[in-house]
């Protein structure tokens, strides 16, 4: 942060990006210090408020040279903000780093953890609690047994020494039984997750479909804990400029009298399909074309050339009534620098058919009409501001003629009309609707020619009021109304804002798979509401938009109430016969069943109020009934409330994306955060847990990869949850034939293997590799994604169910060998059911059931999964022969003491005939109910898998949906992200430079400073309460 | 302007390429069996389980019907033994009891005579793991670091050969078995070897090195509980002596639990039984010394034959029928469930 010395011409800055700039100087003492060896000797002191994140406000005093010297927000600039139209500057910087109020406004930084990661932990604990009361069971049952028969069989197995009592040697059981079953908590499954979790951040890093060539950055996992909560995201909460929009202004389309141009025509003269778009117009006939405007209508300039008056004067207008400043560094190279995007275009468009806009001075402006210089005298700037929606200019043309021109928003401008002009009104009227429909931020154009003694006697009763000090606004206004109306309209225009690539299609989808998407923007209300309709979030199908704009509390309040009030009525007058039922039942359910698609937009300051503590939930719950939610003119911290606010209210994964350092603290807040990285920095690509380069690849970031990685890791953690019970229950059950003597059933070194080696590949891989859905179906079916966000495929349900598979496995595992060995001889005559034999029956039939389960899980058998998988089960046959070979035995007899036991037990027809039917048993009620599962209650995914049917219903919905936004509108597009004050600025000559001034005569206008005019103008807008200062009167000039 | 479009180029010549390979693992593309539960594989699979299962029990069955098998409990039959072994100290008193029986058929095929116990816990923790294998390898090892306690020494330091509580534990009733032939009783030939593992004969067990076993087992001393050194367990059979007796070995390998049956002797197909056993009336004299009634356990005498899926096994048949039922069963029941659907299907899609 840092307080201006000295700078060069205008300067304004773009705080977090809004399309508008702002006017920041340096204190009048200081920006005269000049040159840097009087800078250098500057010893000022400055004490100023502590470090906080209000962004509009500063308060702070300079001492310098024993006098006092305010500071105000005027001559803060930001950290963050970028200067625009300004060469140098030198500044003072008063906080760094965390202290600046950017970074206040960033929040905390939180340990992100997904709710798969919580559930497993409270799972995990539940299990522990399930192991101890296994312990407590077997304990107690150990003391019984030792009472009742163990006392006897004393002769043979004396209790060890120190054992004295039942009691105590039952205390010591429990103990051994926590160590031999603590292999159902599944220690190696966080270890496993992270793998999984990190594979999954690898395919991310690996996608080329999320690449992006031209800024040859591809997608990156910057945390691998959170991917599969990218499969459960219910609510987006994204940035408007550079995350939707390019922050590119283009003119698109123009009316002129009644006449529509721009739109792509094929060789017919048909509207052309998007994609086939011939070659744009040539404008190499005018050297002063700037090269980078593309405009593919080539009518338009035909019309030019063959002298369309209206067309001339339609172009005439754009050069003219603007706020643009040009500089010309050679012949021919001008460098338009426009207070906003939006009137850039529109004089690069003029430019470039020919009526280039060249210099301008306090009282002329020079333009270049096909070729030919002609300077117009500019007479006053009829300045835009919120309420006018409109700016004129009034110019004499070299042949003595007065006209206005004023350019504004439709529905200001149409009412200002001459009645003349009522066919031609309606015509334009049809094409602004058009253009609203597709988008597009439309502006009417009219002019106005004015009578010499009519303009005298304005001019003269402007100068008197300009000259009052007291109610000069209201004066001007009514003066400016005066003139500016029986105008003859000229056209329309209608600049896109580009948006990023894909945008539309991709909000399109994300809203099928019924994410919720909120825009917020630091942008102002209509450019906001603009984008949403140009990204298809709002559209005109909409029953209603609300617009909350209060503010004051009540007001505020009275609007969400209303807004409410309103969606109620309509799902009343619906399902009217519910309406008892529902009135009794709570708000928010009913806010839920809501017929009929609302939209909500919300502007900054109403927002402060909304997200008060007694107001949020109201808010919320106004806003989560909306199908589309933006928020306009909002800060970064508030940015972040928002996002806690869902966060808290609704159990519901959320996922906030933005590009510039205002997202860093709703990013950090949200349960996923995404960078765009990109141009602007990559202060929120640092915090983010993902970053790419283009909003479009959120869809596959969330469809495809975020969906695969929640339907894995639910497989996995299920498959693991049944695996290891399934293989310790077996000790349990064990335990009441064994007098709970806590003797494993296995060998010692299956049961340190059986988790390593024989089961972990082939679920890793699974939980790698699975795919139960290509990925281009998740794209043409979003709903797809739904189970994600229903939380469908894990949660304690499918846990319980998980946990009674692995039981009943375990269950059959050791009741089946022992119903066979009980009194079973081998076919040789001698002893089947010895403790070696079953230990390796059991032990390979679980194996082997563990491995045909995985293989029924795993819905996409790669040639990794093959190997895993066919590889495990021979692993654990050649580590059963090695273990049970002559060799290992001789060298350490007592840790090998199953020598010989495989090939004895295994040989058996028997053993064979017992695994063979543990397996039967316990996979074939699985594959029944999986298959019933299926066949009665089929999810979408099993359904996309099985037909192709529906996919053609599907997709041709598509088709319809995009075509929906052509349909005609009855709404405004206009949208103009301007600001008042700027026409006085020129008028007064204080940004001109030096050599442009001295080519007009200055007049210096009275009373007030234009600096001061501005500050007041944007009191009133709320946007700033810095208070004039008395200093500011003498600003700087160079 | 100019200057930056005539560096970027060559940055990116200079730069890796940041694109991420067009490879079929990175791009998840890998080529893949994607198997899926449809209507058809469910059924077959069912049905050929339940035929595979179907026909497996009745195999099973048919062979465990066809085996011939004489249990006989004789701890109540010999009372007076039993009551004389409850007392320890009468442990070196010998005591007879025969037990009758008659065969009303013959059993035809190899006979193999069992013992079995009934909740002797073979298969306790402590008891699994209460031996010393290095010891029963012939090697010296000092017992003391095994498990064996607390059988391994006696209070003067002699270590127990073989330690610990499984051997000290082993059944040591004497059972022959008598053919009462024409009012003349003939021995029925036992085979006593050739009835363990060949692995644990061969592999597990060792004595150790010495020129005679007595002299191998020096400086040892017999297990409490039994009557009589190791190096005399088969004073006729040098190769069945020592830890290398059979009866031993298969005392060793214990059992899953804590009923359960060990081999004892083989009949040997000769002169009168070379077809198996004829009917008629038998005697089992047995010299009873084990006592079992100290932990209410039960001893049998058991002659069974075997077929290739064991001795009598009921379970395995009996289990395999009824699994077989089930998949048949559940594989109708699914078509069922389907057809139905499928009618119901038809009507969603019409509307």
């Amino acid at each position: 942060m840092s307080v201006l010395e000295t700078s060069s011409s205008w300067r304004t800055t773009s705080l977090w990006r809004e399309t508008n700039m702002k006017v920041r100087q340096a204190i009048p003492v200081t920006a005269e210090l000049g040159d840097t060896s009087q800078l250098a000797r500057f010893d000022g002191e400055v004490v100023c408020e502590p470090p906080n994140n209000k962004l509009d406000k500063f308060g702070g005093t300079l001492y310098w040279k024993e006098s006092k010297y305010p500071l105000s927000n005027q001559n803060m600039l930001l950290r963050g903000c970028v200067l625009r139209n300004t060469e140098w500057c030198f500044g003072l910087v008063i906080f760094a780093g965390p202290d600046t109020k950017l970074m206040q406004n960033s929040g905390r930084t939180k340990f992100k953890r997904t709710s798969i990661d919580r559930l497993m932990n409270t799972l995990v604990l539940w299990i522990f609690g399930f192991l101890v009361c296994m312990g407590v069971i077997l304990a107690i049952g150990n003391a019984i047994w030792e009472h009742e028969v163990g006392v006897c069989f004393q002769i043979y197995l004396p209790w060890d020494e120190g054992v004295h009592s039942a009691f105590f040697s039952g205390f010591l059981s429990f103990w051994s039984y926590i160590i031999i079953l603590n292999t159902v908590v599944p220690i190696s499954l966080y270890v496993s997750v992270e793998v999984i979790r990190l594979g999954h951040s690898y395919f991310i890093n690996w996608d080329k479909k999320m690449y992006c060539a031209k800024r040859r950055t591809p997608a990156e996992a910057r945390t691998t804990t959170l991917n599969e909560e990218l499969g459960q995201v219910e609510y987006i909460f994204s940035d408007k400029t550079g995350t939707l929009t390019q922050n590119i202004m283009v003119f698109s389309k123009c009316s002129v009298n009644g006449h529509s141009y721009g739109d792509v025509q094929d060789m017919l003269g048909h509207k052309a399909e998007l994609g086939e778009r011939p070659e744009p117009v040539d404008f190499s006939f005018n050297p002063l074309a700037d090269p980078r405007f593309q405009f593919w209508d080539p009518s338009l300039l035909e019309a030019v050339k063959l002298g369309d008056l209206h067309v001339h004067e339609f172009f005439r207008l754009l050069s003219l009534c603007h706020t643009v400043m040009s500089e010309e560094k050679s012949e021919g190279e001008l460098l338009y620098k426009a207070q906003s995007p939006d009137e850039g275009a529109l004089v690069t468009a003029a430019r470039n058919f020919g009526f280039v806009f060249r210099s301008r001075t306090p009282k002329t402006i020079t333009v270049h009409e096909l070729g030919q210089a002609i300077t117009y005298q500019l007479l006053a700037i009829l300045d835009f501001n919120n309420i006018r929606k409109r700016m004129s200019v009034i110019v004499r043309s070299p042949e003595g003629k007065i006209r206005l021109y004023c350019k504004g928003a439709d529905t200001i401008l149409l009412e200002r009309l001459h009645p003349l002009n009522q066919d031609l009104s309606s015509i334009t009227t049809d094409h602004l609707n058009e253009y609203a429909g597709e988008g597009l931020r439309t502006l009417v154009l009219a002019y106005k020619d004015l009578e010499e003694s009519y303009y005298k006697d304005w001019s003269e009763r402007l100068h008197r009021v300009g000259s009052a000090p007291e109610a000069r606004e209201d004066h001007l206004a009514r003066l400016y109304d005066e003139v500016e109306h029986d105008m003859m309209l000229l056209g329309a225009t209608a600049i896109e804002d580009k948006l990023q690539q894909g945008v539309p299609e991709t909000i399109a989808i994300l809203t099928l798979a019924n994410i919720k998407i909120w825009v917020l923007t630091g942008d102002k209300q209509e450019t906001a509401v603009n984008i949403g309709y140009s990204c298809k979030m709002l559209t005109d199908d909409m029953t209603e938009v609300f617009v909350v704009t209060g503010h004051t509390v009540l007001e505020v309040r009275e609007e969400l109430r209303k807004a409410r009030e309103k969606m109620m009525d309509a799902s009343h007058s619906v399902c009217n016969g519910f309406y008892q039922e529902k009135l009794s039942s709570k708000l928010t359910s009913v806010l839920e069943a809501i017929a009929g698609e609302y939209a909500l937009v919300i502007n900054g300051h109403s927002l402060a109020h909304a997200l008060e503590a007694d107001m949020e939930v109201e808010f919320l719950e106004t806003a989560c009934a909306c199908k589309a939610v933006i928020c306009c003119r909002v800060t970064p911290l508030q940015k972040a409330q928002v996002v806690e606010l869902v966060k808290k209210y609704k159990k519901a994964v959320t996922l906030a994306i933005g590009d510039g350092a205002n997202d860093v603290s709703m990013i950090k807040t949200a349960h996923i955060g995404v960078g765009i990285s990109g141009q602007e920095g990559i202060q929120a690509v640092l915090a983010s847990d993902y970053s790419f380069s283009q909003f479009k690849f959120l869809q596959r970031l969330l469809l495809v990869h975020g969906r695969w990685s929640y339907l894995r890791m639910c497989k996995f953690l299920c498959y693991f949850f049944y695996k290891n019970f399934a293989f310790t229950m077996v000790h349990f059950w064990f335990g009441f034939f064994c007098g709970f003597s806590a003797q494993t059933v296995y060998d010692q070194y299956f049961i340190t293997l059986y988790n390593i080696v024989y089961t972990s590949l082939p679920v890793l891989a699974m939980g790698v590799f699975d795919q139960d859905v290509p990925e281009q179906r998740s794209m043409e079916y979003p709903k797809l994604y739904e189970p994600g966000q229903l939380n469908l495929l894990f949660n304690k349900r499918e846990f319980f169910i998980c946990i009674a598979q692995g039981i009943y496995t375990s269950i059959l595992m050791f009741f089946i060998p022992y119903g066979v060995f009980a009194d079973a001889t081998r076919d040789d005559g001698a002893q089947l059911a010895d403790y070696q034999s079953f230990a390796v029956t059991v032990a390979t039939s679980l194996v082997i059931v563990v491995s045909v389960q995985i293989g029924l899980d795993t819905g996409f058998w790669t040639a990794i999964n093959h190997f895993f998988i066919w590889g495990s089960l021979a692993a654990y046959f050649a580590i059963l022969f090695t273990m049970h070979s002559d060799g290992l035995f001789r060298m350490f007899p007592h840790q090998f003491r199953f020598v010989g036991n495989a090939q004895n037990t295994l040989a058996q027809p028997t053993v064979w005939l017992t695994i063979a039917l543990t397996a039967v048993v316990c996979i074939v009620p699985v594959v029944a109910f999986r298959f019933l599962k299926l066949d009665l209650k089929p999810e979408l995914s099993d359904t996309v898998r099985y037909t192709q049917l529906v996919r053609k219903k599907q997709k041709t919905q598509h088709r319809c949906m995009r075509h929906a936004g052509r349909v005609g509108s009855r709404r405004s597009g206009y949208a103009f992200s301007h600001q008042e004050g700027f026409g006085e600025l020129i008028m007064s000559g204080k940004n001109m430079r030096l050599s442009s001034l001295a080519l007009s005569s200055f007049a210096p206008r009275p009373s007030t400073s234009w600096i001061d005019t501005l500050r007041k103008k944007k009191g009133c807008e709320g946007s700033s309460a810095g208070s004039p200062s008395g200093t500011a009167d003498k600003t700087l000039r160079v | 302007m100019k200057n930056k479009t005539n560096v970027l180029p060559r940055e990116g010549e200079a730069q890796p390429s940041r694109c991420p390979d067009n490879t079929a693992f990175k791009q998840q593309r890998l080529p893949a069996w994607k198997p899926q539960l449809t209507i058809a594989s469910v059924l077959s699979s069912f049905f050929l389980t339940g035929a595979f299962c179907l026909t497996v029990g009745v195999c099973l069955v048919l062979s465990a019907n066809s085996v011939r098998e004489i249990q006989i409990d004789y701890s109540d039959k010999c009372s007076d033994c039993s009551k004389l072994r409850e007392n320890s100290s009468n442990w070196n008193k010998e005591c007879h009891c025969s037990v009758n029986f008659t065969l009303k058929e013959n059993i035809l095929g190899d006979v193999f005579m069992y013992y079995g116990l009934q909740n002797f816990y073979q298969n306790h923790r402590r008891y699994v793991i209460s031996r010393s294998d290095a010891q029963l390898l012939g090697r010296n090892v000092n017992i003391q670091r095994s498990y064996c306690a607390p059988f391994s020494t006696y209070r003067n330091g002699t270590p127990m050969a073989p330690c610990g509580a499984i051997a000290n534990s082993i059944f040591n009733d004497t059972i022959n078995l008598f053919y009462n032939h024409n009012s003349s009783v003939i021995q029925v030939p036992l085979l006593k070897t050739g009835n363990s593992w060949w692995t644990d004969k061969n592999v597990k067990f060792r004595n150790p090195e010495s020129y005679n076993l007595s002299s191998a087992f020096a400086g040892t001393a017999r297990p409490p509980y039994w009557q009589k050194p190791v190096y005399l367990l088969d004073e006729e059979d040098e190769r069945n002596n020592g830890y290398l007796n059979d009866d031993f070995i298969i005392w060793m390998r214990v059992s899953a639990f804590a009923t359960f049956r060990n081999l004892y002797r083989r009949v040997r197909r000769v002169r009168h039984f070379t077809e198996g056993l004829p009917a008629g009336n038998y005697t089992f004299h047995i010299s009873y010394n084990f006592p079992v009634t100290r932990f209410k356990g039960r001893k049998h005498v058991i002659l069974s034959t075997v077929v290739w899926s064991g001795g009598s096994n009921p379970f395995l048949g009996i289990a395999y029928l009824v699994s077989g039922t089930a998949a048949t069963l559940t594989g109708f029941v699914i078509t069922g469930i389907h057809l139905k659907l499928r009618k119901k299907k038809t009507y969603f899609q019409r509307r």
